[in-house]
């Protein structure tokens, strides 16, 4: 019997090939393309006076150089508001090249296009462009403020504006016996992928089509965008991803300005050109995420449990809003997380800025809930005295499925499938040592060492429809070829798929290939993004191997002269069950599948019209039947599985230099069944990287100019392997109804509770309110001088401890 | 990110190279390792017409130690230089400092001498040369000349150094015997330049301290070197943690960093103090059973 290759941790097939320098990304392709480079905006926000384009024009190597008059048609129209929404009340997208304004520093204003990069670059550097300064709205406060505003059909600069309710969250609060109030603050951060976007475009002049490569996310969603603003029939537009060298989330929205612009310009000369965004351009001009201001207010009783809970907050969605909002939206919907709460409003504003624009990000605004919620159950429980892993407990969830009583970002209403909230935490208390951790503290304390312990729970709706598919076929060689529609980006799509297939068609994994991203072979699909890609394409390619293996015991049984109920396929030989010695190479049941004409190999030869018996009652291939092993599937899922899970840190903050160090992470994870542990564990340690760097390091540092102060690799400090803790896992697999496989996504995971988990550790350390993140050594202590000044409260827990630590400790005043 | 054009050149004699300066001095960079100016010339923040690789030069890559100093050339690399183990005997600061100096991929093509020419701030090998009291060596029209560490640094990222010039080497003088060094930063991350960092050399004769001076990085606009004496004269080698408040009073009182997204001034200065206080604890520390001057505040060896 072949072992089941589901659950298996199986190395990554992917590796050798990627980390031995064989991948093929953007860049790499499209030898001898012409280059393009762009003019991008200095200024935050201002009027376009005049474009002088006649320094660049003369610049040798130079082909062509455009603005917004040389957009064709659509192309010249806005882009497109992908994700519309009753919320959205002032929709604004920017240009492919601005138009007349400008609105963020890094807004592509013109285009030149050269023999290479080099040459563009120089030539951009040469194009003149006047300017009418207007003051800049740059962050939420001031935003909100409203004295200044981007666009003038929103005046108050609110984009969206959204409530959502279930029951009556105010007037339970009124009615708790205790009430709390909290305003937090996150700020922005971004994907930061190794490789930044890149497009390659191809006209291809003999019939009328367009061949684009894109480091993109989804390569169907780019085709329709393309065609769309481009004029052409779907049919003329194909797109692949090549090798992505990550997205988390940036490489989503589309069509990209730089995406439109250069298809347009390679359309118009009919020659390849390609556009690789370098890292500069990455931070300026693709997409940021996370800040928001949060208000949140909450009633609960003496056990800590929620009776209402009623939160406000402000989204900075930047300049424009393509992508929707999305990332509000499920800040919104995921507040509640594993908590059973009652009554619950949540209302917010998402407001334009004059800053880059913002899409998701890995988590994609539930790790803004998580924060939220975090925050409000570690002060319920300082509050009342109690435990924090306790006053959890008493809300958890206990009863599945659990309607949320919201709207989801698929549009139906959320409901935890599954799960085991009061399991996870045993587990997590017991792998991060929860009950003895006041006895290390107190010997740390001796020592003269200020540690703390955190906790963050969360939910996760993963694997959001509508639908994905899948395409296998068998060769008549035995080589099985499976396509899915969704992009790879790191993801192990060519392993875990390739398991779940050999599973299912009872094939050695070495014969299983697989390919994603493709609109050639599989035009029908949505893309990667939100934890979906092992839930949508993982159950898809089950059912097509399902239907495979059904045609092919089929035709095996008419071979075989058995009942294809009687027949199993083990190791890539189809025979009868408990009988090796009857068995056929399913790569002959290939052959058998396909009756053809002409014989140009050997296996050919056996399937031509003379080789297989003739049947003189029916043709060779039956009415409803198909040629070939060859399949397709869709799976599309009533609603959005949920997954979940719960980390725990300890930390250690230097008394005088409030240095941080994370000494143990822990996490329990529940994504259901895993198809492979080794490629789950990957992505939380992943995931939980992203979240140290959000937590600890990484904020994009706008002046009150709208200038990006650290807009490199210099400044903006994404977290070395030196940074990032050893990550400890634990699992829970609660198995999901929602699909066959009962998997639920596992993708962002990492991410999601990072930030609130080391807040929380700070926070026990320091022994007063921590209600901002990320958080840095300088910004920590200057915490301390404001807390030590009376202007941030201290724990009550901290206050009852007279040995407690001291604001900046040290043998004398240093402020 | 790609630089705007320039002409490269690659002298294989001194007197080319100094030929080729004279021609392009004022419009050109002279190039080594290329560690900080390479990022600078992509994002277009210096567009120098003509570069002067001088690697290829030859007599420009030896570390002699000789006469009570360590002579570094000027295509000594920082990693060269950090592995050294006869420099490291005679000026335990250089490798305790240079351990600090970013990555190990980046010490392994950055020169400690381009790192001076640079004369960055954040860098903490303008702060070493300052400590040790050590001096440049630059070649040009006139001939050799000497320049002092206190008139080679003129403003961040500047220089006494001619358009015509090109430094051939640096020289650190040796500790003194008495005399202990030691190098302390805090990064953000591994490898980042510092939030503050601070070197000493501390003076003890018959187990009571009798001098220290210190300079520091990312902490003052310029290489300072000052002179802590006083906080410590008299003191008996063993009480020096009864010592280092004093020390890092006085650091704090003497130092004006600047604030930025990074850190406040505030916490600069009182980091710059922290750090002094903890450095000189540790320098006062007793040797560990070995008569080399001490750098225990090296990294381990291979360690980034």
């Amino acid at each position: 019997m072949t072992t089941r290759m589901f659950g298996q941790k199986v190395a990554r097939r992917e590796d050798p090939r990627l980390v031995t320098g064989n991948g093929r990304y953007l860049d790499d392709l499209g030898a001898g393309a012409l280059a393009a480079a762009f003019v991008r905006s200095p200024h935050a926000h201002a009027d376009i006076v005049d474009i002088d384009v006649s320094g660049a024009i003369d610049v040798e190597g130079v082909i062509a150089v455009w603005t917004h008059e040389d957009l064709p048609g659509q192309a010249a129209e806005r882009l497109p508001m992908l994700l519309p929404h009753p919320s959205i009340v002032a929709p604004m997208t920017g240009f492919a090249l601005a138009k007349d304004h400008v609105n963020f520093v890094g807004e592509p204003i013109a285009m030149v296009i050269a023999e290479d990069r080099y040459v563009a670059e120089d030539a951009a550097g040469r194009i003149e462009v006047d300017y009418e300064f207007l003051p800049p709205v740059v962050g939420v406060r001031q935003a909100r403020a409203a004295e200044r505003t981007v666009h003038e059909c929103a005046p108050d600069n609110v984009a969206a504006h959204y409530v959502q309710e279930v029951g009556e969250a105010p007037a339970s609060i009124d009615a708790a016996a205790h009430v709390l109030e909290l305003e937090l603050d996150i700020e922005r951060s971004a994907c930061m992928p190794m490789e930044g976007k890149g497009v390659l475009a191809q006209w291809n002049t003999d019939d009328e089509s367009l061949l684009v490569h894109s480091s993109t996310q989804t390569s169907t969603g780019l085709r329709a965008a393309l065609a769309a603003k481009l004029e052409v029939p779907l049919t003329k537009v194909e797109v692949i991803a090549p090798d992505v060298g990550g997205a988390f989330g940036v490489k989503i929205n589309h069509p990209w300005p730089e995406e439109l612009a250069v298809a347009c310009a390679a359309r118009a000369l009919r020659v390849p050109v390609k556009w690789t965004e370098d890292r500069r351009e990455h931070f300026i001009s693709s997409a940021h995420e996370r800040a928001q201001v949060q208000h949140v207010r909450v009633g609960f009783d003496d056990d800590g449990r929620i009776l209402g809970l009623d939160v406000k907050f402000w989204h900075d969605n930047g300049a424009y809003l393509p992508y929707g909002v999305i990332v509000p939206l499920n800040t919104s919907t995921h507040v509640m997380g594993p908590y059973a709460v009652p009554a619950y409003r949540c209302e917010y504003w998402s407001l334009y800025t004059n800053t880059v624009i913002v899409t998701p990000y890995r988590g994609a605004g539930r790790a803004h809930a998580v924060f939220m919620m975090e925050r409000t159950m570690d002060a319920i429980a300082d509050r009342l005295g109690l435990d924090r892993a306790e006053v959890r407990l008493n809300n958890f969830v206990r009863e599945f499925p659990h309607p949320m009583g919201v709207v989801m970002q698929d549009g139906a209403e959320g409901c935890i499938d599954s799960g085991d909230f009061v399991t996870s935490m045993a587990k997590l208390k017991a792998l991060v040592g929860w009950d003895e951790f006041r006895e290390y503290r107190e010997r740390a304390r001796a020592e003269g060492r200020r540690v703390g312990l955190g906790i963050g729970c969360y939910i996760e709706s993963t694997g959001a429809g509508p639908y994905e598919g899948g395409h296998i076929e068998v060769e008549t060689s035995g080589r099985v070829n499976v396509w899915t529609g969704l992009t790879t980006q790191g993801q192990a799509h060519a392993t875990v798929f390739a398991q779940i297939v050999a599973d299912e068609l009872g094939v050695p994994m070495e014969d299983v290939h697989v390919i994603t991203g493709d609109t050639r072979k599989m035009p029908y699909s949505v893309g990667t993004w939100g934890s979906r890609g092992g839930v949508m394409a993982g159950n898809a390619l089950h059912l097509t191997a399902k239907k495979v293996k059904a045609k092919a015991l089929r035709i095996a049984a008419e071979a075989l002269e058995a009942s294809p109920e009687d027949l199993e396929i083990v190791d890539g030989m189809v025979g009868v069950k408990g009988d090796p010695s009857s068995a056929m190479p399913l790569a002959a049941v290939s052959v058998l599948s396909n009756p053809l004409r002409y014989a140009f190999d050997e296996s050919a030869k056996a399937a031509t019209q003379f080789a297989r018996p003739a049947k003189m009652d029916a043709p060779p291939v039956a009415p409803g039947d198909e040629p070939g092993l060859d399949e397709q599937d869709f799976f599309s899922p009533m609603r959005s599985t949920v997954a979940n899970g719960m980390h725990a840190a300890i930390v250690e903050i230097d008394p005088e230099t409030a240095d941080i160090s994370v000494l143990r992470y822990c996490v329990v994870h529940d994504c259901g069944p895993m198809i492979n542990p080794m490629v789950v564990e990957g992505q939380v340690h992943g995931g939980v990287a992203q979240g140290i760097g959000g937590a600890l390091y990484e904020r994009m540092a706008y002046d009150s100019d709208g200038q990006l102060l650290n807009a490199s690799f210099m400044d903006f400090l994404m977290p070395f392997a030196s940074e990032v803790p050893t990550v400890e896992t634990d699992h829970l697999e609660s198995p999901s109804p929602l699909n066959p496989l009962g998997i639920k996504g596992a993708g962002e995971a990492g991410t999601i509770p990072t930030a609130a988990v080391i807040a929380s550790a700070i926070e026990d350390a320091e022994g007063f309110e921590i209600r901002q993140m990320p958080l840095d050594p300088s910004t920590l202590w200057e915490l301390r001088r404001h807390s030590a000044n009376g202007e941030i409260d201290r724990l009550r827990r901290s206050a009852q401890q007279t040995d407690g630590p001291a604001a900046n400790e040290t043998t004398r005043t240093s402020a | 990110m790609k630089p705007s054009p320039f002409t490269m050149h690659r002298p294989t004699t001194l007197d080319e190279a100094l030929e080729l300066l004279r021609a392009y001095g004022a419009k050109g960079k002279v190039i080594a390792g290329g560690q900080s100016l390479v990022p600078v010339l992509n994002m277009r923040l210096a567009a120098p017409e003509h570069l002067i690789d001088i690697t290829a030069l030859t007599g420009l890559d030896g570390i002699s130690v000789a006469e009570g100093s360590v002579e570094v050339g000027a295509l000594v690399t920082h990693r060269r230089l950090e592995r050294s183990p006869e420099a490291r005997a005679a000026q335990p600061l250089l490798r305790a400092a240079l351990g600090c100096v970013a990555h190990p991929a980046i010490r392994n093509r950055g020169t400690t001498v381009g790192s001076l020419a640079h004369a960055d701030p954040n860098g903490e090998m303008p702060a070493i040369l300052a400590l040790t009291g050590g001096w440049v060596t630059a070649r040009g029209d006139s001939g050799e000349r000497r320049i002092g560490w206190e008139d080679f640094n003129v403003g961040p990222l500047e220089t006494s150094l001619e358009p015509h010039e090109l430094l051939t080497s640096a020289t650190f003088p040796a500790l003194a015997p008495g005399q202990r060094g030691g190098f302390k930063e805090l990064t953000r991350r591994t490898g980042d330049y510092a939030l503050a960092g601070v070197g000493m050399i501390l003076t003890i004769e018959n187990e009571t301290m009798t001098g220290l001076r210190a300079s520091f990085v990312s902490v003052t606009d310029m290489p300072v070197v000052v002179d802590l004496g006083e906080a410590v004269a008299g003191v008996p080698v063993a009480a020096a943690d009864s010592a280092a408040p004093a020390v890092a009073a006085a650091v704090e009182a003497c130092v004006d960093p600047v604030g930025d997204i990074h850190a406040t001034a505030d916490y600069r200065r009182r980091l710059a103090g922290v750090l002094a206080g903890r450095l000189l604890e540790e320098l006062a520390q007793p040797p560990a059973g070995s008569a080399q001057p001490r750098d225990s505040l090296a990294p381990a060896e291979g360690a980034a």
